[in-house]
C-alpha cells in the first residue's frame, strides 16, 4: 500500500494551506475531507437554485497577502474586492454610517460627536500601533518562553527587542491594551454610545465575552489585522463567494500534485509504537503516511479522533480545558432584491456596508448575557451584508445574497440540543431585528437558512461551531495557543502535527496557522522552506 | 423617515463662488475637507504677488476654536509651551503644544481677542486632545471652524489695499496685533499675521460677510495689484520665511505609529517658544530632561548650491554618500526673490550647526532621465526672507 | 500657623501609617493629617448602634505583609485566627474550607482543591515578592529597573516549565473556566468565585479573575483572621508604632489642597486654613483624589490628568452591619460555627448572576455577601449576650441609576436581609438596629473615589507597572515632592500595608540618589 509524505485531515483553507506549501516542496501529500465538498467554513455553496451562498466565513480580509502571493491564487480564480464601510442603525430613526474618504468619515462623526470625530486620529494611531505589532508575529512561530533552546531565546529577544523599541510610554500602553475590554479601551477615546457601539462590534465577533469583559480590545486588534492591498483594516468580498478562497487554495495545491480526496471522513489518527503512521477512515479505508497535520480543531483531533492512552495525561487534560464556545450563529438569506433601509438615502453607499442594528454599550452587553444564561441572544448583534451588492456573481441579476452573522448564540441551548422551534425563534430574532429598518424586507425573503454552532459543529466539524477554534483570551493566545508548550504546531506524537486554527494566531481566514505549520513541518523533514515571510514594515 | 447623508464630496468655502470666478485653472485639492486651489491662474505669478503687490488666499479650512471661560487663561498657559500671560487682548501668539513626552502635537496661532476670551487656530484638529487638557479647568472651547471665515491678505501693498476699506487703526497695527472693527453691520477681526513672512494681513468675519469682504478687498485693491492665489504660490513664500507646515516638517505627535517620527519645539528650531519659567506646561517635565540630555533632532535651514531643487533628498555629513545619510530634507523650493535653492531639513544632532555644512543628494529629472547630484549646503541661521516691511509700523504705502 | 516637615503624609490609613512609621525609623520628622476623629483609614472599629460596634469598612485580616509586621514588629491581637471560610447551602449541607481541607464536597473536590490550593499558593507567593517591590519601569537602563525584571524572569523560571506554562495561562484566565474545570461541588465553586470578585467591579466570567483571586491568597495564602477589637486595633497598633517612631499624627485634620509652589510641591493646606511645609508630601488618599481634587490638574500634565480621570474605581462592595440580640439559626451551624467566615454564593452562576445587573447600574437581585459575627469571639464589640454581624454583600454599585436615595437604599437592604434569610430565616427577629454602607457612603466616609476598596480596579490595566496609570507606578507622582502611598499603587489595596512599605522605601532610596 502506499504510503503518503504527508496527509492532511481536513481541507478547510488551513488544511488546503498546509497542504499546499508541502506540496511545493516536493511532498506526495495527500488531503482528507469528510464532507462531498472541500473548504470547511471557507464555502459557498448552492443551497437555493441560483444562489450561492457564503453560509460560514462571508467576508475577507485576514488572508494573508503573502501567502496569496506564495501560492499564486489569482491564477487559481481568487479575486477579493473591497467593499464600502459600516452602517449602524439607531432606534431614534437615525444611524451612524462609515465611509471610505477620511474627510466624510469625520464629518458622519462629528455629526454624532465632535470630540470623537477628533478623537478618532488618536484612537487609529494608538490601534494601528497595536497592530504593527502584532502583525509581524502572524507568519512566526510563537517562541516557548519557558525553553533554553537558542531559536526560542532568539525569538523571545526579538519580540522583546520590538517591544522595548515602542518607549516606555507605548510600553505600558500597549500592556493595557492587551488587557482591557474593549469598552473600556473605547472609553478613554470615545464619549457617544453609537460610535462605542459602531468600533465595539470587532472586539466580541467569534468571542464568548461581551464588550465589557477584559481581553477583548485585543479580538478587536485580531480583526483589524486584516488588510486589501495594504489598507489595513478593510474588508472585502471574494468574487463567487467565500468558497472561491479554499477553491483557489485547492487549485494551487492540486497545481503542486496534490491529490484531494472528499468524503474521506477520518475515524481515528493511527498510532504506532508513539508514531503516527496514518489514519483510519470512517468508511475503513487507511492511509498510511509519514506524517500527519491536522487542520481540525484540537478538540476534534485529540478527543474524539486519537486515543487518550496514545497522549501525554498532562496534555490530554489541557486539551479538555481548552476553550472552544459556540457563541454565534448564521442567517444565510436568499433576497427577490435588495431591502430598503428607509433611513439610508437611495444610492447611498451604506447600502454596500456591514449593517448592525444595535445603537447602544447596555445592548452589546445585554446580548451577552443570554449567552450566559444560555439561550440566544433576545436582541442580537448581526453583521448583516448583502455581497451581492459588490459581488454580482453570487445570486442572479437583480437578486441578492445576505449573510447575517449573530452573535450570541450557544451550541446548546439551556443545556441540551437545539429544537427546530427555538431555531426558528433564533432565525426571526433576527429577521424582526432587520425587518424594523427595512420594512420590505420579510417580503423580499425568498429562502433562508439557519445556522446555529451545533449546525456548524455537524457540518463542518469544528467544535462548537465556534469561528476561531477556540476563544482568543490571554490564555489561549500566543505560546498558549493551543496548549501551553504545544505552541509549535507539534503534536505530543512524533509526525503528528497541528495546523488549524486552534493554533497561533488564530482564526478568521487568514491561513497563517497552516502556513506556519507547513513552515515547521518543512523544517523538521529538512526540505526547502516554501512559506514566505511576513512582508514586514519599518 | 430618510436622515440626509453628510455631504459626500469636498465641502467649499464661503469665498469658494468668487475663487471660482477668477479662477483660469481649475485645479484644486483638498484641505481637510475643503477644496482650495493649487493655483488660479499661475503659481508663479501668484507667487509675485505675494511679494511684490497683494495677494489674497482664503484660510477658511483652518481649524478654529472659540476658547473662553474663567479658566480660559489658565487652560491656555499649561497647554502651550510659552508664556500666556505675556500675551494681552489685542495680542497674537504663535504657539506650539505638546504631548506628555514634550512631542509637538502641532503649531498654531492663538488670538486674544477680548479679556479672557481667545480663538485658536491650528491646521489640525484637536477637540480631543483640548478636552482631556481641559480636565479640571472651567473653560469653554466651541468649535468655530465654519462660523468664522478668513482671507489672508499679504504682500507689500497690502496695507495699501486695506486701507481703501476704512478700518480705524490699521495704520498702528503691529506685528502680531489685532483689532476689531465694523464691516456692514458685522464684527470684522484683523490680525497683522500670515504665513508668507512679509507684509500682510488676515481677516475673520462670518460667513455670511464672505463675499462681500471678498468684494470690497478685491475693489480696494484694483490699483494694488491683488491678486487671488493658491497654495503652490503659497508654500514657495513660507518656505522662504522658514515657516514650517504639519505633515512636512513635523508630523502632529498624536497620529504617528512608529517610534522615533515625533519631534519636540527643540527640533524643531522653536526653542524661544519653550518657557521654562513657567512652573508648569505640558511636556515640561520631558523637554527640561531633553534640554539637559540635549536633542536627537535640528530642523535646518539650508541654502544649497546649484539650482536643482532638493526635493526628498537625503543629507550628509561629507560629499562620499558612504557613511550613512544624517538626515533628510523635508521642504525645498528655489527661491525667486532670494535666487536661492533652499530647504528646510531635519538631522541628527550634532550636525547642522548654524554656519555649517552638509551635503545634500539631489535627484533630478530632465527629459524623462534621471541623474544624481551632491549639492553643498549652508546651514542658516535667519530665515531666507525678512523684509523690514513685514514689521514696520506704520506700514508704507508701498 | 506654618510648621515644617521632612515630610507630610496626608491620610492616616493604615498605608499611610506604615509610611510614616518606617520614614519616622529612618530619622524622619513625619506629619500624618488624618480627616476623620480617629486613625484608621478604612481599617477601623467604631460604633454603630448603642454598645455595638464593628469594623466599619474592612472586617477580616487575611493579607497584612509578614515583612510589614517584622519590620514594624507589629503582633495583632486576634480574636480568630485562621479562620474557616463556610459556604452556605439552604438545606445546611455546607461546604467549610479549612485551609486546605474541604469538607462537604467529593473526595476528588477535596483531592483536587489541595493541588488547587498548592499551585495558586505558589504563584500568589511569587506575586507576593513582586508586591513588596516597587515595580520597575520599562524601557529605561536603570539598574535596579532591570535587577527586578531580570528577577521575574529567572522566578518564572524556577517555577519549571509546567509550573511556569501554567502561571503564564492562569494569570490571564478567569476563575469560572478554572473552577468548573477543577471542581463540581456548586458551593465550591460558588466559594471560589467570591473570593475572586469580591471588591471588584467583575463577575467569575470576566478575565482577569485568576489574578484577583491570586492577589487575595498573596499576604497570608488564603488565612483569615479577625483581630481582636476589630480592624480599628490594628490601625491603633500602627500609630502608636509610628508615634514611637517620632512621628506627629493629627486626627480630624482633613487634607482641602496640597500646596505646588513653582512647580514643586511646598505642602498642604487643611480644611481649617492651617498650613504646614514639606518638601515631601506623601498621599495616601486615591489617585483621583489626590491629582484632580487636592494637587489641581493645571499642575500636572494633560495625559496624566487624563489617564487619572478614566482610573476605573467603580465600588460594588456595601457594608451591612446588624446588631442582634441573639445569634440567628442556621441549619446544620452551631455556634462556634459563627466565628468562622460564612458566604453566600450558590456557585459561579449565582454570582455571575449578582454581577449582571451592576453592569447596568442596578443592585444584586440576589447578592453575593461574606458574613462575619465578629463578637462571638469578641466581647467587646457587643453588650454582654448580644450579637454583631458584619458583612460585605455585593453587587450594589456605586454609580446606581436613580441614585442611592432612602429607597433604594432600604430596597438593597430588604434584599440581603431577604437573601440572609434563605439561610437564616430567623435573622430577622433578631435585628435590633443596622447600618448599610452603600459604596457612596464608604467614598463620603472614608474618602475613597467610588467607595473602592483597592482605590481603583484591580485589573491587568491598572496593575504592577500601570497602577495606578502609565507612567507612574513607582509611588513617586509627575511632580516633584509628590508621592502616592496608598491602594491606588501598587500592589493594590486589603489591609497589607505594602503600598505604604513600598512607597517609604522609594522615598528613601530617592533621597540616597540625589
Amino acid at each position: 500500500m502506499k504510503t503518503y509524505d504527508a496527509i492532511v485531515v481536513g481541507a478547510g483553507h488551513n488544511g488546503l494551506t498546509t497542504a499546499a506549501f508541502l506540496a511545493k516542496a516536493g511532498l506526495d501529500v495527500v488531503c482528507v475531507e469528510k464532507n462531498d465538498y472541500i473548504g470547511g467554513a471557507a464555502v459557498s455553496r448552492e443551497l437555493y437554485k441560483d444562489w450561492m451562498y457564503s453560509n460560514c466565513s462571508y467576508v475577507c480580509s485576514l488572508l494573508r497577502p503573502e501567502i496569496f502571493r506564495a501560492l499564486e491564487l489569482h491564477k487559481h480564480g481568487l479575486q477579493i474586492t473591497p467593499y464600502g464601510g459600516s452602517c449602524q442603525f439607531m432606534q431614534n430613526g437615525d444611524y451612524y454610517g462609515s465611509y471610505h474618504d477620511p474627510e466624510v468619515a469625520y464629518r458622519e462623526m462629528a455629526r454624532h460627536s465632535q470630540h470623537d470625530a477628533d478623537a478618532a486620529e488618536r484612537y487609529g494611531a494608538d490601534t494601528m500601533r497595536q497592530c504593527r505589532f502584532v502583525r509581524d508575529s502572524l507568519l512566526r512561530t510563537p517562541p516557548d518562553p519557558t525553553s533554553f533552546r537558542p531559536k526560542d531565546i532568539r525569538e523571545l529577544l526579538t519580540i522583546g527587542a520590538k517591544f522595548m523599541e515602542m518607549g516606555e510610554d507605548r510600553m505600558y500602553e500597549t500592556i493595557r491594551f492587551w488587557t482591557m475590554s474593549v469598552a473600556e479601551y473605547l472609553d478613554e477615546y470615545f464619549e457617544s454610545d453609537i460610535i462605542k457601539t459602531a468600533y465595539s462590534g470587532s472586539g466580541i465577533i467569534g468571542t464568548a465575552l461581551g464588550v465589557r469583559s477584559p481581553g477583548t480590545a485585543y479580538v478587536l486588534l485580531h480583526h483589524y489585522m486584516g488588510e486589501v492591498d495594504g489598507n489595513v483594516g478593510s474588508w472585502g468580498v471574494a468574487r463567487g463567494g467565500m468558497g472561491a478562497v479554499s477553491k483557489s487554495i485547492a487549485g494551487a495545491f492540486q497545481g503542486y500534485g496534490g491529490e484531494l480526496r472528499t468524503e474521506a471522513g477520518v475515524d481515528k489518527i493511527v498510532v504506532k509504537n508513539g508514531r503516527t503512521t496514518g489514519v483510519a477512515l470512517e468508511n475503513g479505508d487507511e492511509i498510511n503516511g509519514r506524517i500527519v497535520v491536522s487542520a481540525m480543531d484540537v478538540k476534534r483531533t485529540f478527543l474524539t479522533c486519537m486515543d487518550q492512552s496514545d497522549l501525554p495525561e498532562e496534555f490530554y487534560r489541557r486539551v479538555q480545558n481548552f476553550k472552544i464556545r459556540g457563541s454565534s450563529g448564521k442567517l444565510n438569506i436568499a433576497l427577490d432584491g435588495m431591502p430598503r433601509f428607509p433611513a439610508l438615502p437611495d444610492g447611498s453607499t451604506l447600502y454596500q456596508s456591514d449593517m448592525h442594528f444595535i445603537d447602544t454599550m447596555d445592548r452589546m452587553e445585554r446580548a451577552y448575557d443570554d449567552w450566559k444564561a444560555g439561550t440566544f441572544s433576545k436582541d442580537p448583534y448581526v453583521d448583516m451584508v448583502v455581497p451581492t451588492m459588490t459581488d454580482p456573481t453570487m445570486a442572479p441579476p437583480g437578486k441578492h445574497f445576505m449573510s447575517c452573522f449573530v452573535q450570541y448564540c450557544p451550541r446548546q441551548i439551556e443545556g441540551r440540543e437545539w429544537t427546530s422551534p427555538e431555531k426558528e425563534a433564533f432565525a426571526k430574532s433576527v429577521i424582526d431585528q432587520i425587518a424594523n429598518y427595512s420594512p420590505n424586507f420579510k417580503d423580499l425573503i425568498l429562502h433562508y437558512e439557519v445556522r446555529t454552532p451545533q449546525d456548524i459543529e455537524n457540518e463542518i466539524g469544528i467544535t462548537e461551531g465556534n469561528i476561531f477554534h477556540g476563544e482568543l483570551t490571554m490564555d489561549q493566545l500566543l505560546f498558549n495557543r493551543p496548549v501551553p508548550g504545544y505552541a509549535q504546531y507539534r503534536a505530543p506524537v512524533n509526525g503528528l502535527y497541528m495546523c488549524g486554527s486552534s493554533t497561533h494566531p488564530g482564526g478568521g481566514v487568514m491561513a497563517a496557522p497552516g502556513a506556519n505549520a507547513a513552515r515547521e513541518i518543512l523544517a523538521d523533514l529538512n526540505r526547502r522552506n516554501t512559506v514566505p515571510e511576513n512582508f514586514g514594515d519599518d | 423617515m430618510t436622515v440626509q447623508e453628510v455631504p459626500q464630496g469636498r465641502l467649499r468655502t464661503p469665498f469658494y463662488e468668487r475663487m471660482s470666478q477668477l479662477d483660469t485653472l481649475n485645479a484644486w485639492h483638498e484641505w481637510k475637507g475643503y477644496t482650495t486651489p493649487d493655483a488660479l491662474y499661475c503659481g508663479e505669478t501668484e507667487y509675485f504677488a505675494i511679494r511684490n503687490a497683494t495677494a489674497v488666499f482664503d484660510v477658511s479650512p483652518m481649524t478654529k476654536y472659540r476658547i473662553t471661560g474663567p479658566d480660559s487663561l489658565a487652560f491656555l498657559d499649561r497647554l502651550v509651551t510659552r508664556d500666556m500671560m505675556k500675551i494681552k487682548p489685542g495680542r497674537v501668539a504663535y504657539a506650539v503644544w505638546c504631548d506628555d513626552q514634550g512631542q509637538v502635537l502641532d503649531d498654531g496661532t492663538i488670538f486674544h481677542l477680548r479679556e479672557g476670551e481667545y480663538r485658536l487656530c491650528s491646521q489640525e484638529r484637536h477637540l480631543d486632545w483640548f478636552m482631556a487638557s481641559a480636565i479640571g479647568f472651567n473653560v469653554d472651547i466651541v468649535v468655530e471652524t465654519a462660523d468664522v471665515c478668513g482671507l489672508a491678505v499679504q504682500g507689500p501693498t497690502s496695507y495699501s489695499t486695506l486701507s481703501g476699506l476704512d478700518l480705524p487703526g490699521l495704520d498702528q497695527l503691529k506685528l502680531f496685533d489685532l483689532m476689531h472693527c465694523d464691516f456692514e453691520g458685522a464684527e470684522l477681526m484683523v490680525s497683522r499675521t500670515g504665513f508668507t513672512g512679509d507684509l500682510g494681513y488676515e481677516l475673520w468675519i462670518e460667513p455670511g460677510k464672505a463675499e462681500a469682504l471678498w468684494d470690497a478687498v478685491f475693489e480696494a485693491g484694483k490699483l494694488f495689484g491683488i491678486r487671488p492665489i493658491g497654495v503652490h504660490a503659497l508654500e514657495m513664500a513660507r518656505v522662504e520665511a522658514g515657516y514650517l507646515a504639519p505633515f512636512e516638517d513635523f508630523l502632529p505627535a498624536k497620529g504617528t505609529v512608529r517610534t522615533g517620527r515625533t519631534r519636540s519645539p527643540f527640533e524643531l528650531g522653536l526653542e524661544w517658544l519653550v518657557d521654562f519659567k513657567k512652573p508648569n506646561f505640558n511636556g515640561r517635565r520631558a523637554l527640561a530632561e531633553e534640554k539637559r540630555k540635549g536633542s536627537t533632532w535640528r530642523l535646518v535651514k539650508l541654502n544649497i548650491e546649484g539650482n536643482k531643487v532638493a526635493n526628498a533628498s537625503y543629507i550628509f555629513e561629507t560629499h562620499k554618500a558612504n557613511k550613512g545619510n544624517i538626515g533628510f530634507v523635508t521642504s525645498a523650493e528655489w527661491s525667486p526673490v532670494c535666487k536661492q535653492n533652499i530647504a528646510l531639513g531635519t538631522v541628527r544632532m550634532p550636525h547642522g550647526a548654524p554656519g555649517s555644512t552638509v551635503w545634500v543628494e539631489i535627484y533630478y529629472q530632465r527629459e524623462m532621465h534621471w541623474s544624481r547630484a551632491m549639492a553643498k549646503a549652508e546651514v542658516v541661521d535667519k530665515p531666507f526672507w525678512f523684509p523690514p516691511r513685514r514689521s514696520a509700523t506704520p506700514p508704507g504705502p508701498y | 500657623m506654618t510648621d515644617r516637615y521632612d515630610a507630610i503624609v496626608v491620610g492616616g490609613g493604615h498605608n499611610g501609617l506604615v509610611c510614616a512609621a518606617m520614614l519616622g525609623r529612618a530619622g524622619r520628622n513625619v506629619l500624618v493629617l488624618e480627616a476623620n476623629g480617629q486613625v484608621g483609614g478604612a481599617a477601623i472599629t467604631r460604633e454603630f448602634a448603642d454598645g455595638y460596634t464593628v469594623s466599619a469598612c474592612a472586617h477580616l485580616l487575611y493579607q497584612l505583609q509578614p515583612v510589614v509586621q517584622k519590620e514594624l514588629g507589629i503582633e495583632p491581637d486576634l480574636a480568630v485566627e485562621d479562620m474557616a471560610t463556610i459556604a452556605l447551602a439552604e438545606n445546611g449541607e455546607h461546604v467549610r474550607i479549612d485551609g486546605v481541607q474541604v469538607d462537604g464536597v467529593s473526595k476528588a473536590d477535596a483531592q483536587n482543591f489541595r493541588a488547587f490550593h498548592k499551585r495558586t499558593a505558589r504563584f500568589a507567593k511569587l506575586l507576593n515578592k513582586y508586591f513588596n517591590k516597587t515595580p520597575p519601569r520599562l524601557g529605561t537602563r536603570d539598574w535596579a529597573d532591570m535587577k527586578t525584571l531580570g528577577s521575574l524572569g529567572l522566578d518564572l523560571r524556577l517555577l519549571g516549565k509546567t509550573e511556569m506554562q501554567a502561571f503564564l495561562r492562569l494569570i490571564g484566565m478567569n476563575i469560572h473556566d478554572e473552577v468548573t474545570e477543577r471542581f463540581e461541588s456548586p458551593l465550591l465553586k460558588g466559594a471560589i468565585s467570591l473570593d475572586a470578585v469580591l471588591g471588584t467591579h467583575l463577575g467569575p466570567r470576566s478575565p482577569n479573575t485568576m489574578l484577583t483571586y491570586l492577589y487575595r491568597l498573596a499576604g497570608d495564602y488564603g488565612r483569615v483572621s479577625t483581630p481582636a477589637g476589630g480592624m480599628g486595633s490594628i490601625s491603633e497598633e500602627l500609630a502608636h508604632i509610628a508615634r514611637q517612631s517620632g512621628v506627629t499624627i493629627r486626627t480630624g485634620m482633613p487634607v482641602t489642597r496640597i500646596i505646588v509652589d513653582n512647580g514643586r510641591v511646598a505642602g498642604v493646606e487643611t480644611a481649617n486654613g492651617d498650613r504646614f511645609d514639606s518638601m515631601t508630601v506623601i498621599s495616601n488618599a486615591d489617585p483621583k483624589r489626590t491629582i484632580l481634587d487636592l494637587v489641581g490638574p493645571q499642575h500636572v500634565e494633560a495625559r496624566f490628568t487624563h489617564r487619572v480621570h478614566h482610573l476605573r474605581a467603580r465600588g460594588n462592595a456595601a457594608k451591612l452591619h446588624l446588631a442582634l440580640d441573639g445569634l440567628p439559626t442556621i441549619a446544620g451551624l452551631d455556634k462556634k460555627d459563627f466565628a468562622q467566615r460564612l458566604v453566600i454564593a450558590g456557585d459561579e452562576h449565582y454570582v455571575e448572576r449578582a454581577f449582571n445587573p451592576a453592569k447596568y447600574g442596578e443592585c444584586s437581585a440576589e447578592p453575593v455577601i461574606e458574613m462575619t459575627f465578629p463578637s462571638v469571639r469578641d466581647d467587646t464589640m457587643a453588650p454582654h449576650g448580644k450579637q454583631v454581624m458584619s458583612a460585605v454583600v455585593q453587587y450594589a454599585p456605586y454609580a446606581l441609576k436613580g441614585g442611592w436615595d432612602d429607597a433604594a437604599r432600604e430596597a438593597f437592604e430588604a434584599t440581603t436581609i431577604r437573601t440572609i434569610e434563605k439561610y437564616a430565616p430567623d435573622i430577622a427577629s433578631h435585628i435590633t438596629a443596622s447600618e448599610l454602607l452603600t459604596p457612596a457612603d464608604i467614598e463620603q466616609e472614608f474618602h475613597m473615589t467610588g467607595g473602592h476598596w483597592h482605590h481603583g480596579e484591580l485589573t491587568m490595566d491598572q496593575f504592577m507597572f500601570v497602577r495606578p496609570v502609565a507612567g507612574a507606578a513607582q509611588y513617586r507622582m509627575p511632580l516633584d515632592g509628590l508621592y502616592l502611598c496608598g491602594a491606588g499603587a501598587h500592589p493594590g489595596g486589603g489591609v497589607s500595608g505594602a503600598a505604604g512599605r513600598n512607597a517609604a522605601r522609594a522615598i528613601l532610596a530617592r533621597e540616597k540618589a540625589a
